[in-house]
């Protein structure tokens, strides 16, 4: 790295310009994180730690307000896309880097891509009116009646089908979150040297056998990365669960109940809040949600990171 | 059957399942893109474009002040974001090259680029809006600006590495100072992919809605004024999609298209442009 820059007085007007503009970024972390904690100081207060992330209380008129019920409806949801999400994502991994042919490959890719383009408020949009009929008249009843009578599993389909539920914002985030995490595997695939899945071939093992024992226990920590990643972005997406999910502040164990996360509640009623306390729970709210994404975020980082400094070897 | 039959069936099996998942991903994007098309060409008439909104409940009207807004919000967030993303991108890969910091910066951004958008709103609302007394465009615009800023530093800290260092040294060589050979050589070897990572950048901030709702809000008259709330396309369709009108709803899905179309063909040029310029 040559020191040259520092002898040149227009150099080094035009180096602090540039270390400026990047380290607003250092700036901007911890400027949202102190932001975010100084406005809700009024709610920490109050409420407390453990206590506002145990309670289930969210009542605007006694301005009593608690975040399990957004924490609830968040880790459910994210948790039940990426159920969807996964088997689906690596699917089209595999596809596109071991069965397609050729000419396929790039334009499939593509179009997969194409779906992280498109924004979430459209996916909401369609959502609401599109899916959410179709859920409500067809797939909801459906499940409801092959799961009936078998125990604990039919708690989860009970009461009536509005298609305004958990079930369906969680289909939704599942296919917004399909790309993320089909390109990163891909991408992790096509890492694996072709010398060792040649070596499995030459001794007689089928396609499946070399992408199940060779090509994914290879790509693991990459594609892990990639699903913890897509983790992260359900965690904050706002307006595809915005339009189906209701806001309904209470802990239901069917999957057919309106629910609300962390984004939804922000969503329907920041602009609304009348009062301090309200308006600080809220904050509260947007700084549990920073928190919870940053961390998540940082572990998906750490794991790709390393993942590349092993195939980079 | 023997072992080997097993095996083979097994791997037919898996391997149908895989086409059967990527043709599920497929449906999906011909599905969602059919339905906004559909939808939204039979909703599309020139009044659209030019007359503001109608009485709550009234046929007619258009989304004039929605178009016009958001394309100075984006407008204004591109002006903020796009500089300083370059800017700071610039740094990173060339006088702190190979530096912790550098690593460090480069890392928080990559965070940034997927943290929450509706946390940036929260805090644009704690320290523009709230201070100010009002909500207003500039507040929309700003929080665009933040979203934009990590993927711009990103992209063109990547662009700017690919560029061979023996180009550098090469200029230095003839006696330029490092930011002429930055601004003249590394910019100019580097500018179609810089160009694309501002390309995408904008297409990831325009389909926003999230960061906007509490910033610059929303506001059913004509205005141009950065100061005052102002009408975007996406707290739009929100707002109407979520309505009672039928013909909110149309309005809803006509301007979903135009925002759709605009962003993918943004993303289309950009990926076109990479794969011409660094594609096999």
């Amino acid at each position: 790295m040559p020191l040259l820059y520092k002898k040149n007085p227009a150099d080094i007007v035009f180096s602090s310009v540039t270390a400026i503009a990047s380290f607003s970024v250092i700036v901007l972390v911890i400027g949202i994180f102190y932001v975010l904690v100084s406005e809700s100081s009024l709610a920490i207060e109050r409420f407390g730690i453990t206590k506002f992330l145990a309670s289930t209380d969210w009542d605007p008129v006694r301005g009593s307000f608690g975040a399990l019920t957004n924490i609830y409806g968040t880790v459910l949801t994210t948790f039940l896309s990426l159920l969807i999400a996964i088997p689906v994502a690596i699917g089209i991994a595999i596809f596109v880097t071991e069965v397609s042919p050729d000419f396929l490959k790039g334009p499939i890719s593509a179009a997969i891509e194409l779906l992280a383009a498109i924004p979430s408020i459209i996916y909401g949009m369609w959502g609401l009116f599109t899916l959410s009929p179709i859920m409500s008249n067809h797939i909801e009843p459906f499940l409801k009646k092959i799961t009936a009578g078998i125990p604990f599993v039919s708690i989860l389909f009970e009461g009536t089908p509005m298609g305004i539920d958990i079930l369906t914002a969680s289909v939704i985030l599942s296919i917004m979150i399909i790309p993320f995490t089909a390109s990163i595997s891909r991408d992790c695939f096509n890492l694996t040297p072709s010398i060792v899945k040649e070596s499995a071939y030459a001794i007689g093992a089928t396609k499946w056998e070399v992408v199940k024992n060779v090509v994914i226990p290879y790509s693991k920590l990459g594609v892990f990365g990639g699903i913890v990643l897509s983790l992260g972005r359900a965690i904050g997406e706002t307006m595809a669960v915005a339009f189906v999910l209701g806001n309904n502040h209470r802990i239901t164990t069917s999957l057919l109940d309106a629910a609300a996360t962390i984004t939804v509640t922000l969503a329907n009623e920041f602009a609304e809040a009348d009062n301090d306390i309200y308006l600080s729970s809220l904050f509260y709210l947007a700084l549990v949600l920073f928190v919870m994404s940053f961390i998540t975020l940082a572990i998906a980082k750490y794991f790709l990171l390393k993942a590349g400094k092993k195939y980079s070897r | 059957m023997t072992r080997a039959q097993t095996r083979k069936i097994e791997g037919v099996i898996a391997m149908t399942l895989s086409t059967l998942a990527a043709i599920v991903g497929l449906f999906w994007l011909v599905f969602i893109l059919g339905d906004v098309l559909v939808h939204g060409v039979n909703a599309l008439n020139a009044g659209l474009f030019t007359n503001d909104p109608a009485p709550a409940g009234i046929e007619g009207g258009g989304l004039r002040n929605a178009f016009v807004g958001q394309l100075l919000i984006t407008l204004c967030a591109t002006l903020i974001g796009v500089p300083a993303g370059v800017l700071g991108g610039t740094f990173l890969a060339e006088y702190a090259r190979g530096r912790k910091i550098a690593k460090m910066i480069s890392i928080l951004s990559d965070i940034m680029v997927s943290v929450p958008s509706i946390v940036i709103g929260t805090f644009i609302y704690a320290v523009v809006v709230k201070p100010s007394g009002h909500f207003s465009g500039w507040a929309g615009a700003i929080a665009l600006a933040i979203i934009m800023i990590p993927v711009v530093l990103r992209t063109t800290e990547d662009m700017l590495t690919l560029v061979p260092w023996t180009l550098r040294e090469a200029a230095f060589a003839l006696g330029a100072p490092y930011y002429k050979v930055i601004i003249q050589i590394v910019y100019r070897g580097a500018a179609a992919g810089i160009l694309t990572g501002i390309l995408l950048s904008i297409a990831r901030v325009a389909g926003e809605t999230a960061p906007l709702l509490f910033t610059s809000f929303n506001n059913s008259f004509f205005s141009v004024n950065m100061n005052e709330p102002i009408a975007s396309l996406t707290v739009t369709v929100f707002q109407y999609a979520m309505g009672p009108y039928e013909s909110w709803h149309a309005q809803a899905w006509a301007a979903s298209f135009v925002v759709t179309m605009f962003i993918l063909v943004l993303t289309i040029i950009g990926r076109l442009v990479i794969k011409w310029r660094f594609g096999k």
